[in-house]
Parts: structure tokens; C-alpha cells; sequence
């Protein structure tokens, strides 16, 4: 048994944590809870990037992890439950394809996403290389949420949730990326949540629901 | 092979049979306390065996062979698990005879004894009851054939004394692989065994009803043997569950005799934990439809595929 130090013990189960509440999203139905699961993915991600910061000495992880608190734990959160009051959607439709019928793609997507990080991961040198293939795992599990899912709520929260794994897998590619990258994609996820949140009141003003199926047509009536 | 490790064999399968009608009293005394119920005594169980044991066996007209020899079976499965399942000592002389892969196949080959007992006679409900039986058990088995993988991946075997034996000695620390499969597990157990968000134990002629489905042409003795060794499987589930993640106490080859004064105290501290943790499960969730089964036993199934995945990951 190889004997591996504390905090890469946590930082794996940081990453597994991730990875499950990635899955977690997938399932949910309720948008209220998703916004919550997001909540908790986000400040996972802000304790992964606040152990990094301290094991690795590198002083803007710090920052990025006190910004991944603000801006995901709560700051988003609370102004998507803001948006969901008004909004009055509460459940989404019943998706694409059944529950665990996503999970099971989900697990497919998890096996390829392990398998296409393998080489990424023995050209890394990082002390959190092999949790790669979970922060891949968490963008194409987010993908998948944003293609199932109808209702233009929950598929703002795949968008989200992508984010987050695309920041997880710079960390434990390469301990984040450089200060103006990461301050620069924070402001764009805070504008796209405030812009979609205007889209959303056009889309149910207009058809009277926040189904994207109806954007599919080009004309209003068929 | 000396004669402790034979003893403790025989030992391990006296107490499995004899306290799994006591740790099934122990829970249902836990589950009523949570609901503010007077609790039935912790010996009900046996005085229930004892009475359908001296009544008279009644079978229908139309029964085959196979409903007479099926309680038998099925009862005798159970103990034979309960042989090879190291709930006190990883010494034993029979379990060389069958690793934990072995073991999943005699829960199914007790399941499959009950199912075709159950549609023998040809009522609705037998049949209705077989057919549930098989849905939740086509989805649990590779669930927990995953669990077991997970625990073999760690330790490189499939034999249950071996896994219980590395991971009591192993400074495992923190393994989410094996924290995954935990969960999955005790979401297998909970459906396997009729618990409550699957199947509720409490309730006779209901059309939601699974287990006690299958045993209502039964009564008297053969009765008796069945609901003896549904106690007894759900005690070979909790013993697993205790071998595989809560390895402590148990006695290992180099402790010898004196361990064995310690694994049996360990033991009846972990099922009185194991029972009281149950009995809250089953308080605090209700019971699910019949259709959201197989969700239910797709999210263990996710549980121990993504325990075995990021222990593979992880380990790299």
C-alpha cells in the first residue's frame, strides 16, 4: 500500500467530491437545488484551490480561491434564487432522456474523459495530476446537463458548472492559470449570468415559457 | 489448520444463525423508538419462529416439489454464506472453498429458489412478487459485484478474509474509491434486503409489496425457515458491510485465541451501531414507487463504478 501524505489524500477526495456532484446536478431536477449543488461544488473548489495555495506556496491561489468564494458561493447563487423567485420556475421539464439513463452515459463519458487524460497526465509533474481526468470529467458531464436539459435555467447551470471544471482542471494541470486569465473568465461568468438573466424575462415574455424548445422554430406559428 | 480456526468456523455460523432473529428484533425495537412507538420486545422474532414451528404445515394442492424443498434451500444457502463471511476471525478453514464473487452466487441462487417457489403455485401475487424480486435483483447484483471490486482492487484479491485482512492492517487514510462503494453498498443492502425506500417489511397484502409477496402460500415450518433466513441475510449483508468497511476488531492470523475474546464484543457493538443506523434510514425515508427501483438501484450502480474509477484514477 502506498502510504500517500495527508493533504493528497484530501485533495483527492476533493476531487472525487467534485466529480460527484457533478453527477449530483445531472440528476436533479429541482432548479432550486441545482443552484444549491452549484453552491457546494463551488466552495469545494474554493477549499481544493485554498489547500493547493497552502501546500504549493503560490500566493494569487489564494486569491482565486477567496474570488471562487465570492463569486460562486455567493454571489451567483444568490442572484440565480433571485431570478428563480421571479422567474417562478421551480422543476424542470422532464429531460431528454430519463435519470438513469443519464447517469449511464454520464458513467460512459467518466470512463473516456479518465482514459483521454491519461497522457495528459504522466507529461504533467503537479502534485494534483491525476485528478485531471475528474476536471475533464466535470466539463463533459456539464456538457451532457446542457444538452439534455430544456429549460433555459438548468442549462445556464451546465454552463456554470462547466466553468468550474475547466478551473479545477487548470489547477491541477498547472496550480491556475495567470491572475488576468482567471479574474478576466470570473467577470465573464458574472456578466453572462446578468445578460441571461435579461434573456430569460425576453424568452418568457415572448413564448410564455422558458423552454428552448420553442427557439427551434423560425417561425411562431407552424 | 488447527482446532481454534475450526472452532471459530463453527462458532462464526452458530452465532449468524442464532443472532439474526435478535438483530432483527434490535432493529424494529430502534425503528419504533425513533417513531415514538412502545418498541416489541428484542425476542419477538424468535417467539415468532418458535410458534409458526410448531404449527401445522399446510401447502397447496397444486405445489410442486420445488415449494416444499425451496425454504430448505433457501435457509440452507444463508448458513452456508454465513460460513464464509469473516465477521469474526479472517482464519477460517472453509472459506478457501469460495471467494466473494462465490458469495454474490449463492445470494442469487437463494433468490432464484425463492422467485420460482413463489411462482410455483401460480397466485397474482407470487408472481407479481418473483417478478419484482428479479428486477431489484438483476440491478443490485452488479452493484455489488462492483462494491466487492473496489475493496479486491485495494488489496488484490476477491477473497473476503484476504480484503478484511489487508484493509485492518493497511493505513488506508482517506479512500473516496472506497467511501463511493460504501454508499453503494448500503443502498444494495437496503434493497436487497426489502428495507424501506424499496420495500416496506411492515406490511402484509398490499399491491407494493416485494419479499413478503413471495412468502404467502408459505406457513407453518417452511414459513418459519424463510423468514428465518431473510433475518439471516440481511445479518450476512451487515457482516459483509462490516468486513469489507468497518474491519476493525476482528481477529487476524497472527492475534490467535485472544482476539477472538475481542472480535465478539467488536462485533455486537458494530451490529447494535449497524441496526440503530438502519432504523434511521428507514425512518427518515418513505417509501418509493415502484418504478423509481430501478433509479434508486441505478445510483448505487453509479456509486460503485465511479468508486472503482477514481480508485483507479487516483492510485495512478
Amino acid at each position: 500500500m502506498t502510504h500517500l501524505p495527508l493533504y493528497q489524500q484530501l485533495l483527492d477526495s476533493c476531487a472525487a467530491l467534485l466529480l460527484l456532484l457533478s453527477f449530483a446536478m445531472l440528476s436533479q431536477r429541482r432548479v432550486v437545488a441545482l443552484v444549491n449543488l452549484y453552491a457546494v461544488q463551488g466552495a469545494v473548489l474554493a477549499a481544493t484551490t485554498l489547500l493547493l495555495a497552502w501546500r504549493t506556496g503560490q500566493d494569487h491561489l489564494y486569491v482565486s480561491a477567496a474570488l471562487t468564494l465570492a463569486l460562486k458561493v455567493m454571489l451567483l447563487p444568490w442572484l440565480l434564487h433571485r431570478l428563480i423567485r421571479r422567474l417562478q420556475v421551480h422543476r424542470d421539464t422532464e429531460p431528454l432522456l430519463n435519470v438513469s439513463g443519464t447517469m449511464l452515459v454520464g458513467l460512459v463519458i467518466v470512463v473516456f474523459a479518465f482514459s483521454l487524460a491519461q497522457p495528459i497526465t504522466r507529461l504533467a509533474s503537479t502534485a494534483t495530476r491525476s485528478a485531471i481526468g475528474i476536471a475533464l470529467a466535470v466539463v463533459l458531464l456539464a456538457f451532457l446537463m446542457m444538452i439534455t436539459r430544456r429549460k433555459a435555467v438548468s442549462q445556464v447551470m451546465g454552463f456554470l458548472s462547466m466553468e468550474n471544471g475547466v478551473l479545477f482542471g487548470a489547477m491541477s494541470a498547472s496550480y491556475g492559470m495567470p491572475m488576468i486569465v482567471e479574474l478576466g473568465m470570473a467577470l465573464d461568468v458574472l456578466v453572462a449570468v446578468l445578460v441571461l438573466g435579461v434573456f430569460f424575462f425576453q424568452i418568457r415574455e415572448r413564448f410564455d415559457s422558458l423552454d428552448l424548445h420553442h427557439l427551434e422554430s423560425l417561425k411562431e406559428h407552424q | 489448520m488447527n482446532a481454534i480456526d475450526w472452532i471459530t468456523q463453527v462458532l462464526e455460523v452458530v452465532v449468524a444463525v442464532a443472532a439474526a432473529p435478535a438483530f432483527l428484533g434490535w432493529l424494529n425495537q430502534c425503528r419504533a423508538w425513533l417513531q415514538n412507538r412502545r418498541a416489541p420486545s428484542l425476542w419477538l422474532p424468535y417467539r415468532n419462529l418458535h410458534k409458526l414451528f410448531h404449527k401445522e404445515a399446510l401447502i397447496a394442492e397444486s405445489a410442486s416439489p420445488l415449494f416444499r424443498i425451496a425454504p430448505y434451500v433457501v435457509f440452507g444457502t444463508m448458513v452456508v454464506a454465513a460460513g464464509i463471511i469473516p465477521s469474526m476471525s479472517t482464519r477460517l478453514p472453509l472459506v478457501g472453498s469460495a471467494d466473494a464473487i462465490a458469495l454474490v452466487g449463492l445470494f442469487a441462487a437463494a433468490r432464484m429458489f425463492m422467485t420460482l417457489a413463489a411462482m410455483d403455485v401460480g397466485t397474482a401475487f407470487g408472481t407479481l412478487g418473483a417478478r419484482r424480486e428479479m428486477m431489484v435483483g438483476f440491478l443490485a447484483e452488479p452493484a455489488l459485484l462492483m462494491v466487492i471490486f473496489v475493496a479486491s482492487q485495494i488489496s488484490s484479491s476477491t477473497a473476503l478474509p484476504v480484503i478484511t485482512d489487508h484493509l485492518a492492517s493497511g493505513h488506508l487514510g482517506l479512500s473516496p474509491g472506497l467511501a463511493f462503494s460504501a454508499v453503494a453498498f448500503i443502498l444494495v443492502l437496503l434493497a436487497e434486503n426489502a428495507r424501506i425506500p424499496v420495500d416496506n417489511p411492515a406490511t402484509h397484502l398490499e399491491l407494493t409489496m416485494i419479499h413478503e409477496a413471495m412468502l404467502l402460500e408459505y406457513s407453518a415450518r417452511h414459513l418459519a425457515l424463510m423468514e428465518w433466513a431473510a433475518q439471516l441475510k440481511l445479518f450476512n449483508y451487515v457482516c459483509i458491510g462490516f468486513a469489507l468497511f468497518l474491519p476493525w476488531g476482528v481477529a487476524r492470523a497472527h492475534i490467535g485465541p485472544i482476539g477472538l475474546a475481542v472480535a465478539i464484543p467488536a462485533l455486537a457493538m458494530k451490529l447494535a451501531v449497524a441496526g440503530a443506523a438502519l432504523a434511521l434510514i428507514e425512518t427518515v425515508s418513505a417509501k418509493m414507487r415502484v418504478m423509481r427501483i430501478p433509479e434508486f438501484l441505478a445510483t448505487a450502480f453509479l456509486f460503485a463504478v465511479l468508486g472503482l474509477l477514481v480508485h483507479v484514477l487516483l492510485k495512478a
